[in-house]
């Protein structure tokens, strides 16, 4: 049991390359319980630093500055009233947050962590990702319609129509990023590592790469994305000033929390998306810049370097902390948090660890700076209206990408034919 | 007035069938509960998908009977009451009726009363279009310049605070004159706020008047031209953002407005876009107008002879004043008793909320909020 357990671990495949149920199985739930954890997290991060933003200080009285916060809201949310409304379509009502959740959930088999850290990479993965996360707007839909309510109504038909046409030139890009990937070797690919590891073979980030495209084609997806997952500025289907709480205004407790997590989740996935394809996935940054042994033993050292700094940060906090009874038990709190931090921070410098947590470092970083993103957007920006959102989906996103793309086209024929006839002349 | 239960108009859908499927023209019932009705409005809204074909106002939800308690209350009595129906511009409300009884039983504030009320009504009218400022952008979807404008708007309540302690129903004037005194660094603390608060003024412009997004939302969006402002009667930074030069501190000056510069910002195209220029300008000039007013606040009494018991002569007085949202005006009807026989409010948000309709048809669901805040109406002073 043991040896296999090794033998699984110093070998350099994805449980589903490995074929077996038993690790696809704990990766399966590491990634649904890493994602839950994420996503509580998230809901502090967004409150505090949209808090932050506009001059307030977000929750602090739940745990040390309201690090307890999502725990509270979950158990708050779980044991409110569940209300089905009158004459509205009960099954179809109760169904739809679960197809939203899974939508958002089943997105996550494919993403690459890592070079294993994978449940599985499959040949279509980039195509998996889109159609099963472009499934989420089924279940908005049906529960707008099965509320039988007009905010509702109007925010799923909203919410449809948006997802639909920012797919399109999302799909675009998407593309226009896929075609690159056959660029050095010749084949393209779908796979979600298979992009990641082109671009290592290619020395950059699809981000930089025939300079400007790759970087117009993220950002179209980078506006995209946001779009996608109804956030602001593009957050029409629950404008809270028009329509309420648009699809979701029928919905009460957990109904209502599972809508939440899956619109955090999808934040998340489509985030994955664009590290992948753009920002190199689990790569380090500066690959060719900075190279050597001495760059990478630096780099290597980055994610210990960061949980210490955090765990620095609760020091200072727990030292910052009034000194009064009434706190005593959140200055404790605080300084164990504080501890935890500091001690994952030396753990990811014991040599076994530190390589192996490298790759999920990258990504999750990456991840976690659209994220910032995506809530900076959100304390900058104010709400674009229908048709505006509509004239720049089907106006400017939808011909940018798809001049992108054939440009990229072009470019990478030229580039191929070029590299085939120096051949011949050779 | 209905109670809106029986409105065939509005209620009664006309099926269309010009699509192969049918479609039906949808009403959506808008408040009272709503989070960007600004209080306690209902709008009835005939859709047809996202497009707005009719509005219907449905008014009375914060009614308190305020003309009614007047006529059982004394003068003086009633000088709180009207804090009430504007309650983010307070002080104006207070000015207005203390001018309107003040003219009614002719006497005039002494010189350095004048001063104070124009600082205190100044001061409120920056408060107010900072309340304005945020919740507008609040209902375009910006959620960050609430805050900022809160902020800033703090140092005016402070000053409010330590004036006549109290911070939102500001009760600060007197028939005759002021009912207290200033305070021991008031002055230090307007010019202090004058100074700091430029710079806010260009930190809420930063986030707003370039963006793109504020700029696709409220430019085009609801206009009202000069002629429609003015038959439906309607005053303030909306009429003026329509290109009517219309200010009654200039051009029916009261109190001591006419010592001082100040212009009167105007717009050209009378959309959200102007009307939210116009009300950014105006709160430069008002600081303009504090910055003149506390540097030449005259000494003296501040109140003037006026009876214990007012009693004036058998009467009627029409007064208005520039109130931040646009004409206040009191009609008063004295017969010769203690108590005032009517006393009818010209409230401007009232009167503007006219104009819902004819900027809101034939645009979307989204501008219908957008419009209601350009309105900047007070639901307290709609329905008093």
């Amino acid at each position: 049991m043991l040896e296999s357990i090794k033998q699984y671990l110093s070998s350099n495949v994805t449980p589903g390359e490995a074929g077996s149920m038993f690790w696809a199985t704990i990766y399966v739930l590491l990634i649904t319980i890493g994602v839950s954890v994420a996503v509580l997290a998230m809901t502090w991060l967004e409150r505090k630093i949209l808090a932050h933003m506009q001059i307030r200080l977000g929750p602090m009285r739940v745990g040390p500055h309201g690090l307890l916060q999502p725990f509270a809201d979950a158990l708050k949310l779980l044991m409110k009233e569940d209300v089905i409304p009158e004459g509205g379509d009960k099954i179809v009502f109760r169904l739809a947050p679960v197809i939203v959740m899974m939508a958002a959930f089943t997105v996550f088999i494919v993403v690459p962590f890592g070079r294993t850290a994978a449940a599985t990479d499959m040949n279509i993965g980039i195509l998996f990702m889109l159609g099963v996360s472009s499934l989420s707007v089924l279940g908005i839909i049906t529960g707008g319609w099965a509320s039988n309510s007009h905010y509702p109504l109007m925010g799923a038909l909203r919410s449809g129509a948006q997802m639909v046409s920012y797919e399109v030139a999302m799909g675009l890009a998407i593309v226009s990023a896929v075609l690159m990937t056959s660029l050095a070797t010749g084949t393209g690919t779908l796979s979600m590592i298979g992009i990641v590891e082109s671009q290592a073979a290619q020395h950059t980030w699809f981000v930089f790469k025939m300079f400007p495209l790759g970087l117009i084609a993220f950002a179209v997806f980078a506006i995209a994305m946001i779009a996608e997952t109804n956030r602001a500025p593009f957050d029409l289907p629950e404008a809270e000033s028009e329509l309420v709480a648009g699809f979701m205004t029928e919905y009460s407790g957990f109904r209502w929390s599972l809508f939440f997590l899956a619109e955090y989740t999808a934040m998340l996935a489509v985030s994955c998306i664009a590290v992948t394809l753009w920002l190199g996935g689990w790569l380090r940054p500066f690959p060719t810049w900075l190279s050597g042994p001495a760059w990478d033993l630096a780099f290597s050292l980055v994610p210990g370097l960061t949980f210490l700094g955090l765990g620095a940060m609760c020091f200072v906090g727990t030292v910052r902390m009034p000194k009064i009874l009434q706190l005593r038990a959140q200055t404790i709190g605080l300084a164990v948090f504080g501890a935890i931090l500091f001690a994952t921070g030396l753990l990811l410098f014991v040599p076994g660890v530190r390589e192996r947590s490298q790759d999920v470092f990258w990504f999750i970083a990456k991840v976690a700076v659209f994220q910032y993103f995506y809530i900076w957007y959100r304390a900058t920006f104010p709400r674009y209206r229908f048709d505006q959102l509509m004239k720049v989906g089907w106006k400017v996103l939808l011909p940018v990408s798809l001049g992108v793309l054939i440009v990229t086209a072009i470019v990478g024929v030229r580039q191929e034919l070029w590299a085939a006839l120096s051949g011949v002349t050779r | 007035m209905s109670n809106g239960d029986n409105r065939p108009d509005l209620l009664d859908l006309d099926t269309k069938q010009e699509t192969f499927l049918d479609t039906t023209e949808m009403v959506l019932n808008m408040g009272p509960q709503h989070p960007s009705t600004h209080g306690v409005l209902r709008v009835i809204l005939k859709l047809d998908g996202e497009k707005v074909l009719g509005t219907e106002c449905i008014i009375g939800y914060l009614h308190r009977g305020v003309e009614k308690i007047a006529e059982n209350r004394t003068y003086t009595m009633f000088n709180p009451y009207v804090d009430r129906m504007d309650y983010v511009a307070a002080v104006s409300n207070g000015l207005g009726y203390c001018e309107a009884v003040e003219k009614l039983l002719a006497v005039e504030a002494p010189p350095r009363a004048q001063y104070i009320r124009v600082i205190m009504t100044e001061l409120c009218r920056i408060a107010s279009h900072q309340v304005w400022l945020g919740t507008h952008a609040l209902d375009i979807g910006a959620l960050t310049p609430v805050f900022y404008a809160f902020r800033d708007r703090e140092e005016i309540l402070k000053i409010f605070e330590k004036y006549c302690g109290a911070r939102l129903t500001t009760h600060a004037f007197r028939i005759g004159g002021c009912i207290y005194e200033t305070y021991e660094g008031f002055e230090q603390d307007v010019k202090n706020f004058c100074t700091k608060f430029l710079p806010k003024l260009d930190e809420y412009e930063e986030l707003l008047t370039t963006n793109r997004i504020w700029v696709g939302r409220t430019k085009g969006v609801g206009i009202l031209n000069a002629e429609d402002c003015i038959a439906l009667g309607v005053t303030g930074p909306v009429l003026r953002a329509s290109g009517v030069e219309w200010d009654l501190r200039k051009k029916q000056p009261y109190e001591c407005y006419k010592n001082f510069q100040f212009d009167i910002p105007t717009g050209v195209n009378g959309d959200t876009y102007d009307r939210y220029l116009v009300r950014i300008q105006e709160m430069r000039q008002a600081v303009r107008i504090l910055q003149q007013a506390i540097e030449s606040i005259p000494a003296g009494p501040i109140m003037a002879k006026v009876p214990k018991i007012i009693k004036p002569a058998p009467g009627e007085v029409y007064h208005s004043i520039e109130a931040p949202k646009g004409e206040l005006g009191y009609y008063i009807v004295s017969d010769g008793s203690t108590q005032p026989y009517r006393v009818r409010v010209r409230p401007p948000s009232f009167v503007n909320l006219q104009s819902l309709d004819k900027m809101v048809r034939g645009m979307l669901v989204a501008d219908v909020v957008a419009v209601i805040g350009t309105l900047d109406i007070v639901l307290g002073e709609v329905d008093r």
